[in-house]
């Protein structure tokens, strides 16, 4: 039996990066906010100290703080002509699970989209003419100009080390020549580069391209945040992605927002806790709370006056399914919005061996790195090219885990001891140029309930269905062969080069940059949430996170996730609080 | 608001410097004022922090929180109105002579974990302020367990030879040749937040060596380092805003507050005000100190073998060259706990790992782990012997026995 719970003002279903942001916006406001979390409670003190974060073993091959996949998992297949099965273990993706949610064991790059990428389909097809039937791809309905102030807080929240390229549209150099206009520089200066670093930047630029670091959510020195947060000078140590920091050097939910917010009396979290569905009202205008259920079994009814769903993008496309709210999307008709658009991202990387230099990997950090965005966006010509988008090209040492990293050779035998021999010899002699491609959404890949599989509580999992399409495939055929180059020319006996070819397999890990389901937009035909993150059918409940993209950039997510989170909150405390009801009339 | 502030905050100075002779009406008009005097004066002396069962979650002031002592558990009394068990039938007299003499309501002789040799130093006009405050309170009934003491201690007479032996009643004396902000300083450390409870050395009986005057203490297995701030003293590498900063903000370029110390600056200190605060370090710094002892210098392979252990476990975090990161990573270079005769803290420190304060103004929660599991008992000797040996103010060496025993010490805990 359900028990009823006392109401809130605010309740939010997740308890990451986009949960931490919206609360103490709204706790700040004199609301009232709860925060359920399906995961337990973390702290950087006692769940990530120095003598046992770097442990690769239990945080990376165990999962130790990813979703388990034996409760909840999803099904995946390539192509509506195949049945889909569940993903047992987690392989391209880790999605996160507990208190900070993947923004404990993100690596902390932290860009900003293009202004372009935010009118993807308006600004291509007014260069290059329409775009073929079925790419999917559609303006966000909010513009880079309009996110900027809060691009600049979030940098700011976390402290993010990196060089400015554009200032109030001063051209600075060292930093990103094709960056949107900046109000401010970053709060903290670039990251120390190591050897590779120094190396890919001397090739870029030989070959005519624009290098600079990585803006880094790693610290390059101490600081103290705007609400008063501590972040101590990066060690350099290699245990950013996948891991949780012990060094308080890495933003997450726990180093720059969650200690404020546990101070605040009218704030509350509950651990452990899972929402099953968003409630209605009977006429289905309104969210009235959620439902969820605790580790004992124990079903509970919350009710709020707004609800907003903080989860992982794939759990909120879920979730919005599961509680029957907008249009499931349908790939053979086009129509329906729940769903829609899902998109990843396409990698590729050429690995160079050096013979007589070290470039002592196991120096790194998660966004230790320098790159080049010549080819991202719109950033180049691609008339006749057959493809939009692009993606950046990098060179970051952000780890050599003992487990994880033995990059050999092409010739080397996989096993036995001419490869022990071969990891011996290249392990502190290599580094690699990666290309992070965008993903242009395409109509047939798409997010729904899966018919048959279930997860432990009885609820339908969720079927991906995606493959790879004709623009990622153009765009990675483009862009390898100017990171093979510019691998070359760094100075190597030899080149390694890992091209993107074949359809997606779900199985070796790629990247944790599951976008769309819940997508934004202009048009409740078209999207599920307005330019604000409301919902076109409930006003009252908003959605947050990568979900809202209409497609994916050529960028880490986070950047852009977190100022989407302060715009949206900004909008509900400025313009739905005082007149509470649709933000935009369609 | 601010002037009335500013009034009151010149009556609480004159108050404590005895110079202040209330009218009638002035008392009258500060009923009000007296009541919020009366919980800054409380707060200053960080009355809830005894008189809170923090380990259960009590309620404040209720009283309940089992003091450990060497001679065994005291229970803190319930200073809440409560008529049954709490204050309730208090008179302000009573309340002033317990503070004042260490004589309880029925005429028993309360024993000195409550600081009264301390506070017999307030000046009546705080007494009866704190008084007022704690009268405001909500009455909460809670029964407070019987002390756990071996006879004779259990006997409560056995207090009146202790006071006969270590107890003077005496009011604060002004220092006429000293600022009116050293004397107020003086009056904070040593009548109201009873900085010597901890950091002066006690004797066998557990009462304060004159001679060891806020040159630092062992209690419950933690030792209160030296905080005299004058030449030679532990804090002598500290600047005034220094100290301000540690009890305002629990943080500063040397070091964070922690464990039972963060807990005063979480209770007490951050809610002072600035200038108290600044009495309180000018004080501090005006205390000189005897020059230290010469170390003995411990041998080279154990220096050689120490540093290869801070190099491993502790750089990462307090740096290569053990300068720390200021308002982080507290800097290991001249630590007064570090170098302190009686290293019990460092080793519970490494064993056990320490959480920095929270405070309202810096939230972050910056803790050092344990390393109880991972470092063993000569290990951890010989990484302290080497920060010892190494550290501006030189100490000796630390044996790997100290280390064993307060491993058992926090594994019977």
């Amino acid at each position: 039996m359900t028990k009823q719970l006392p109401r809130v003002d605010v309740v939010l279903v997740g308890f990451g990066w986009t949960g931490a942001i919206f609360a103490e916006k709204l706790t700040a406001a004199g609301l009232d906010v709860l925060a359920l979390e399906r995961g337990p409670w973390r702290d950087t003190p006692s769940d990530f100290a120095t003598t046992f974060a770097q442990d690769e073993l239990r945080y990376y091959w165990r999962h130790g703080m990813f979703q388990e996949a034996s409760q909840d998992t999803l099904t995946f297949r390539n192509n509506s002509a195949q049945t889909a099965l569940p993903m047992r273990r987690w392989g391209s993706f880790l999605p996160g699970n507990g208190v900070g949610g993947a923004g404990v064991h993100w690596n902390g790059q932290t860009y900003r989209f293009l202004p372009s990428d935010f009118v993807a389909r308006s600004h291509n097809e007014e260069r290059y003419g329409p775009l073929p039937a079925d790419m999917t791809v559609q303006d966000y309905g909010v513009t880079y100009e309009e996110l900027e102030p809060h691009f600049d807080y979030f940098e700011k929240i976390c402290g993010i080390c990196g060089q400015a390229g554009n200032v109030d549209g001063e051209t600075i150099e060292g930093g990103n020549p094709f960056e949107g206009m900046r109000s401010d520089q970053y709060p903290n200066p670039p990251m120390r580069m190591t050897f590779s670093q120094d190396r890919f930047a001397a090739s870029a630029r030989a070959l005519g391209l624009n290098p600079f670091p990585v803006p880094s959510a790693n610290m390059s020195r101490a600081y103290v945040n705007p609400l008063g947060m501590q972040l101590a000078p990066c060690t350099y140590c290699g245990f950013c992605e996948k891991h949780g920091c012990g060094n308080y050097s890495k933003a997450s939910p726990q180093t720059t927002i969650i200690p404020v917010l546990m101070q605040r009396p009218n704030f509350g979290l509950r651990t452990n806790s899972e929402v099953l569905s968003v409630e209605k009202t009977p006429d289905g205008k309104h969210a009235t709370g959620v439902t969820y259920v605790d580790t004992s079994g124990e079903v509970w009814f919350q009710p709020a006056d707004i609800v907003i769903l903080c989860a992982y993008p794939l759990q909120n496309t879920r979730l919005l399914l599961l509680s029957e709210i907008g249009t499931p999307y349908d790939p053979r008709t086009g129509e329906g919005v729940v769903g829609k658009n899902y998109c990843y991202q396409v990698m590729s990387s050429a690995t160079v061996f050096f013979e007589d230099e070290y470039t002592n990997g196991f120096v790194g950090a998660g966004a230790l790195g320098m790159v080049v965005d010549d080819y991202n966006g719109d950033n180049f010509d691609h008339s006749g090219l057959g493809f939009i988008g692009g993606g950046y090209i990098a060179c970051g040492t952000t780890n050599a885990r003992p487990i994880e990293s033995h990059p050999v050779p092409e010739d080397v035998p996989r096993w036995g001891s001419a490869w022990k021999r071969a990891v011996r010899e290249n392990f502190l002699k290599t580094t690699s140029v990666g290309v992070h491609g965008s993903s242009m959404a395409h109509r047939s890949n798409h997010l729904d309930l899966d018919p048959t599989y279930k997860d432990v509580w009885g609820r339908p999992l969720l079927r991906m269905t995606y493959d790879f399409t004709l623009n990622d495939r153009r765009l990675t055929e483009h862009l390898t062969p100017v990171a093979e180059e510019i691998a070359h020319g760094m100075g190597g006996a030899h080149v390694k080069v890992n091209a993107r070819r074949g359809s997606y397999d779900s199985e070796p890990y790629q990247t944790t940059h599951n976008t769309g389901g819940t997508i934004m937009g202009t048009d409740p035909a078209s999207s599920v949430v307005n330019r604000y993150g409301q919902s076109w059918d409930l006003p009252n409940l908003f959605v947050t996170g990568a979900g809202l993209f209409p497609q994916n950039a050529g960028y880490n997510p986070t950047g852009t996730v977190g100022a989407l989170a302060y715009w949206s909150v900004d909008a509900i405390i400025n313009r739905y609080l005082p007149d509470p009801g649709p933000l935009v009339r369609p | 608001m601010s002037r009335l502030r500013n009034a009151l905050l010149a009556g609480t100075f004159a108050g404590a410097l005895g110079l202040w002779i209330a009218s009638a009406a002035m008392a009258q008009e500060l009923s009000f004022s007296q009541v919020e005097r009366g919980r800054y004066l409380a707060t200053a002396s960080d009355c809830v922090a005894c008189h809170t069962n923090i380990e259960e979650g009590g309620k404040r002031y209720a009283g309940g929180r089992g003091l450990e002592t060497p001679f065994g558990t005291i229970y803190s009394s319930n200073l809440t109105p409560d008529e049954a068990t709490g204050l309730g039938g208090w008179s302000r007299d009573e309340f002033y002579r317990a503070l004042n003499e260490g004589i309880s309501r029925d005429g028993s002789h309360l024993y000195p974990a409550m600081p009264y040799p301390h506070f017999t130093k307030m000046s009546r006009e705080d007494a009866d302020a704190i008084f007022a405050y704690l009268r405001t309170l909500e009455p909460v009934t809670a029964e407070i367990p019987e002390n756990a003491l071996p006879f004779p201690l259990s006997i409560r007479m056995s207090v009146a030879g202790w006071k006969l032996l270590f107890f003077d009643k005496v009011d604060f004396a002004v220092d006429p040749d000293q600022s009116q902000e050293w004397n107020r300083g003086r009056y904070l450390v040593d009548a109201l937040a009873h900085c010597g409870a901890c950091h002066t050395g006690k004797n066998l009986l557990g009462a304060d060596k004159e001679d060891e005057y806020l040159r630092g203490g062992t209690l419950d297995n933690w030792y209160a380092p030296n905080i005299r701030g004058g030449v030679n003293g532990g804090l002598a590498d500290w600047e005034a805003e220094d100290i301000v900063r540690f009890l305002g903000e629990g943080r500063s370029r040397h070091t964070a507050p922690m464990q039972r110390m963060g807990e005063v600056v979480g209770l007490s200190t951050q809610h002072l005000r600035d200038e108290d605060l600044m009495a309180i370090a000018v004080y501090l710094k005006s205390l000189d100190d005897a020059p230290r002892e010469e170390a003995e210098a411990p041998a080279q392979a154990r220096l050689e073998t120490g540093e290869a252990i801070y190099f491993d476990n502790c750089a990462a975090c307090h740096s290569a060259d053990r300068s720390g990161v200021p308002d982080i990573f507290a800097s290991l270079e001249s630590s007064n706990k570090l170098t302190a005769e009686d290293p019990a803290t460092v080793i519970r420190i490494i064993l056990g790992g320490a959480r920095a304060q929270q405070t309202e103004a810096v939230p972050s929660q910056i803790a050092m782990p344990g390393f109880a599991w991972k470092l063993t008992d000569q290990q951890v000797a010989d990484v302290v012997t080497y920060l010892r040996a190494v550290s501006d103010r030189k100490a000796g060496p630390v044996s790997a026995g100290e280390v064993e025993d307060m491993r058992e010490h926090l594994e019977e805990k």
